[in-house]
Parts: structure tokens; sequence; C-alpha cells
């Protein structure tokens, strides 16, 4: 068996107030998963701990093989990148912007990028449709076009592993299928491994190879889509009465909402 | 449309432009004054090639050139100092003297002033306590403002201007108590002078500025990066805190070397980056040494103007950054706003 990419073992970290707790799970190359859960379930703060952001209190996080813990930050910058759920607006001009995705390969007294740099800025502007705007200012651009200019620049990173905190947060559906759709092409056509945090339960159905569900700082369950977006378990978690049916046109499991049936108020 | 390229080229003629600038500004000041020397007369006894005897000679060498060379130096660091600090705290508003180090540097002045320190210890006594406060203040600011390694930007900055607050209390405090003589060499000292009689100081400024100006270089990227914030610079492999603590002492060194040597001149380090912002853009890399050279040109004018405009009598410098800084501050403002 083929060593996987990131493997997570009997993982903890977290803060005073809330700690993620024996965290086990494995991301194969070139898979595409989801991370799923309720508000203040650990999603973030798990992203937080493989980043080396937060401390580990327990267990390891390997990529490769190797041992993260003995990582520096700019080491796990050239191995993972990351895309934030609020997106970027500052008065940076979307070519520069994206370069900075090379910053984790500059050394300290490198001023200016090289052609390497460049071409890769270029490449990954292009695969994500922002090159026509490369020189106006990220905050010119609407939110989609945001969000895009944000993967451009993980991807200039060139990342083993590509994390992403609900990247579609702030998007209209239309939005939403564009930048999801861009992500899973980004999945087959690089091989790239996308871990993913997303709300949206029906979405993280369609475009996910895998999920993992959370619930209080604990995986609850993970497995394919089919194995985690069951009727049971999402009411349990999400505490909520829902209806799972199948998607008529994707055949995914899609989760619908009943209103005024929150559990906690039974 | 600009190519990367271009960008470049674009940034070497600003530089062009700005060591222009600095130029001119240097000859205009050695020229001016109450006695006018003209330009070539200047230019060749800068080069060595005048009457070295002459009373012109020895008003540049003596008298206008280490005050030209002390605004260099003052302006050109506290200008960095302020576009450091406004990277690290990513709030355009930040200068030097948000963060406490004019109230400490003035308390520490006022102290040596009401103890008569310096008529007994020497004149050199005035800065060194201007920069003993200033670091203590520093430290205060630092010590209270961190916890188990990590630096909060957001109280650093609160605690600064609290710190600031009450050291300008304290400040008062000793005014209050101090006899006419005493308090007329304490307020002239806080509204900031370029006039220093000790050349080896003037070239100890100057050499601490130019290093700090090459060292920060060295942190350009990591103050790009900073405009995303900590955590996102921190996923781009920058080691926020090391490069936060780095900077923060830098910019408080240069800006404590300022007030220690010329007293409290205000606005440089707010208006001189607020400019280039508008001109140059936020890029570190450009946005760091065009500081530098503007604050030094601006510093060099804003002197000239003090010294001639009331002649023989001179205006505190302090004084005039405000008047002239604040005015191209709004003029610039408003611009800005009837092109959106």
């Amino acid at each position: 068996m083929t060593e996987p990419l990131l493997k997570i073992e009997n993982f903890s970290c977290g803060y005073s107030s809330f700690k993620l707790e024996g965290i086990n799970f494995y991301l194969p190359k070139g898979i595409f998963t989801g991370i799923i859960g309720p508000n203040g379930s650990g999603k973030t703060t798990l992203f937080r701990g493989i980043m080396g952001i937060l401390p580990i209190l327990k267990g390891n996080i390997s990529l490769n093989g190797k041992n993260m813990s003995s990582f520096s930050l700019k080491q796990r910058a050239q191995h993972i990148a990351i895309v934030s759920q609020s997106a970027d607006n500052d008065d940076i001009p979307v070519e520069d912007y994206v370069m900075m995705g090379r910053y984790p390969y500059f050394h300290r007294f490198q001023f200016f990028e090289n052609e390497e740099d460049k071409t890769l800025a270029y490449r990954y502007m292009k695969k994500t449709d922002v090159f026509q705007h490369r020189h106006k200012l990220i905050s010119e651009l609407s939110g989609g076009e945001q969000q895009r200019a944000a993967i451009a620049r993980a991807l200039t990173q060139q990342p083993d592993l590509l994390l992403l905190d609900e990247p579609t947060s702030h998007l209209d559906i239309a939005h939403q299928v564009s930048i999801l759709d861009l992500i899973r092409q980004l999945n087959k056509d690089f091989n790239l491994t996308v871990l993913m945090i997303i709300h949206d339960l029906n979405a993280a159905s369609e475009y996910c190879d895998r999920l993992i569900l959370l619930n209080e700082g604990k995986i609850h369950s993970q497995g394919s889509t089919e194995e985690v977006i069951i009727h049971q378990k999402i009411e349990e978690v999400y505490k909520t009465r829902v209806v799972v049916q199948n998607n008529p046109c994707s055949g995914k499991p899609a989760v619908f909402l009943v209103s005024g049936n929150l559990k906690t108020n039974k | 449309m600009i190519t990367k390229n271009e960008k470049y080229y674009m940034w070497s003629v600003v530089l062009v432009i700005l060591l222009f600038i600095l130029a001119a500004s240097t000859l205009l000041a050695l020229s001016s004054g109450e006695l006018k020397i003209g330009l070539k007369e200047v230019i060749k006894l800068i080069i060595g090639k005048g009457d070295k005897a002459s009373v012109n000679s020895m008003l540049i060498n003596q008298i206008r050139m280490p005050r030209v060379l002390l605004g260099i130096a003052v302006g050109g660091a506290l200008s960095l100092s302020g576009v450091i600090l406004q990277g690290i705290y990513r709030n355009p508003l930040v200068e030097p003297y948000t963060l406490g180090i004019s109230g400490g540097a003035s308390l520490g002045v006022a102290f040596v002033i009401v103890l008569g320190l310096q008529l007994k210890l020497g004149e050199f006594m005035l800065p060194l306590a201007g920069f003993v406060g200033a670091a203590l203040i520093v430290f205060l600011v630092y010590f209270l403002s961190s916890g188990k390694g990590n630096v909060s930007i957001e109280r650093m900055l609160l605690t600064g201007v609290m710190v600031s607050f009450i050291a300008s209390s304290a400040m008062m405090i000793l005014m209050a108590l101090s006899d006419t003589e005493n308090l007329h060499g304490i307020i002239f000292w806080t509204m900031g002078s370029l006039d220093e009689p000790n050349i080896s100081l003037i070239w100890l400024t100057m050499i601490i500025s130019i290093t700090g100006l090459i060292f920060s270089c060295f942190f350009a990227k990591d103050l790009n990066a900073l405009r995303l914030g900590r955590e996102k610079a921190m996923h781009l492999g920058i080691r926020t805190n090391l490069v936060t603590k780095t900077l923060f002492f830098l910019a408080s060194l240069l800006a404590g070397v300022c007030v220690a040597v010329a007293g409290v001149i205000g606005f440089v380090g707010l208006i001189i980056p607020h400019i280039l912002r508008q001109i140059v853009g936020s890029d570190y890399r450009i946005l760091l040494i065009s500081s530098f050279l503007l604050g030094g040109s601006f510093l060099v004018l804003s002197d000239l103007v003090a010294r001639t405009i009331i002649s023989p009598n001179e205006l505190p410098i302090g004084v005039i950054t405000g008047i002239i800084g604040g005015t191209i501050f709004i003029i610039m403002m408003n611009s800005k706003k009837k092109k959106k």
C-alpha cells in the first residue's frame, strides 16, 4: 500500500476553552475530501493545527511520510497552501498578490521574483481565469474573482495539499458552482489533494470524494459521501430535522431542510 | 498595461526622481539663508574647489551642511520608522510617536532640564536622556503587550497610546513645577530643531539611519505578506512573531535616536509614507527606500523654511512639519476624493 499524502494520528490541538481530540484520518494523494460539521465543531481549528498556527498537544501529523512537527512555517508553506474563508481585499495588484505564493521559496536576501516565479504565477492566473485582471487591485475584483485570485496564489505555492476554508461562503450559487467546478478541475488536472471545509452539505456531497463529519471537537464519522450524508447522522450532529434524498441528476445524497423542526426545541 | 519589467522600470524612475529631489533640496538648503550663496559656489565648495578660508565655505561646512545632513538622516529615519510601524500594525495612521516614543523622550529630557544635569554634566545629557526615555517606553510597551512569547498587535498599539498619554501628562507635571528658564528649555526641545553642534552625533545618526534602511529592506517581503494579516502571512511561511518584534525594535531605535538628537518632530512618519502610497503603491520593496529619500528631502526643506521664514529668527521645525505636512495631507485626501 502506498503511503498516504497526509496522515493524522491521535491528533489533538486547540485552545484552553476548546480542543480537538482523538483526530485520526489520512488523505491519499489526489483525493478531494470535504470537512463538514456544525459551527464550533473544530473545522478551522483543525486547519490551524495542520498549518502549525496552533501547537500540537498530542499525536502527530505526517506529510509524505515525514513528521511535520519538525517542519518550519516556510517548509509547511512549500507543501501546503490554504485559501481562507475571508477574501483579501487590500489594494494589492492581482499579479503581486498571486506572486506572494512564491514567498515560501524566496531566501532572505531575495528582493525580486525570478522568471520561474513569474511563469508559475502567470500559469495559475490563466488557469483560474484572473489573468485578464492582473493589473487591477484585489479590492476592485468581485467576491468570486477575489476567491479565484486567492486560489491562484495558493497554487503558485505549488503545494502537495490544498486546504480551503469555506471558499464559497460569501458567494451566490452561480459563483459557488464556478469556484467548486474550478477546484474539482484542479484536483483532476494536477492530481492535487484537496481538503475543504464546507458548510453546504449538498455542495459537499456533490463535489467531494470523501467526507469527514466533525462534531464537538471529534470525528463523528468519515467515509464516502453516501456513508456520511445519512439522515440519522446529519440529524444527530446538526440537531435539526432533515430529509435526505438522492439528487435526481447526480445520484448523490442531497439534504433538504424541514422548517420549524430544531430537535433541541422538541 | 504594466508588465513586471515595466514595474521595476517605474520604480527605478521613482528612485531617480527622489534622489534628484533630495539633491535639489540639499543644494537649495545650502545656498539659502540670511546670507545667500550662489548655487555654483555651493557646488564648488562641496566638491572642494572653492576658497576654503572664505566666510561662505565656513558657513556651508560648519553651519548649513551639518543641518542638512541631520535633516536627511532624521527625516529619512522618521519616515522609515513610520512606514515600518504602519506595516506591522496594518494601520496607516500609526507613526513613531503614537507608541509613546516622543512622550518617553520628552519626559527624559524634561527630567534632565529640571534637575539641571545638562549644566552639571554637559549638553550631551539631553540627547542621552531623550534616548533612554524613548527606550524605556518602548520596552515598557513591549513588555505590557506581550505574553507567552506572542505579541498582540492590537494590545501593543493601545498600550503605546496609553503610555504616551501617561508620559505626556508626567511631563506636564514637570513643566508645571519648573521655573521659567527650564520651562522654556523643555518647550523649545519638544518642538524640535536640527541645530546640533556635535558633528559626531550627526554622523552617528546618519549611520544608524542608513543601516536601518538597509536592514529593513531585507524584511520588505515580510511586510508585504503582513498586509494580508498575521495568520495569512504565516500561511506564506513568514515567522510573524519574530518579524514583528524585530521591526518594532528597529522602528523604535530609529525614532528614539531621532528624538534624542533633534527633539520631537512630528508628522514626518505619517505624511511621507501616505503621500508615497498614493504615488508608488503599497509594495514595501519600493515604499521603504522611497520613504527614506522623500522623508530626508521633506525635513531638509522644512528646516529651510523654519530658519528663513522669519529670518534672522528661527521657528521650531516641528511647527513647520506639522503645518506643511498637515496641509499636503488634506490637499491629497481631497484630490483623491474628487477623483473618486
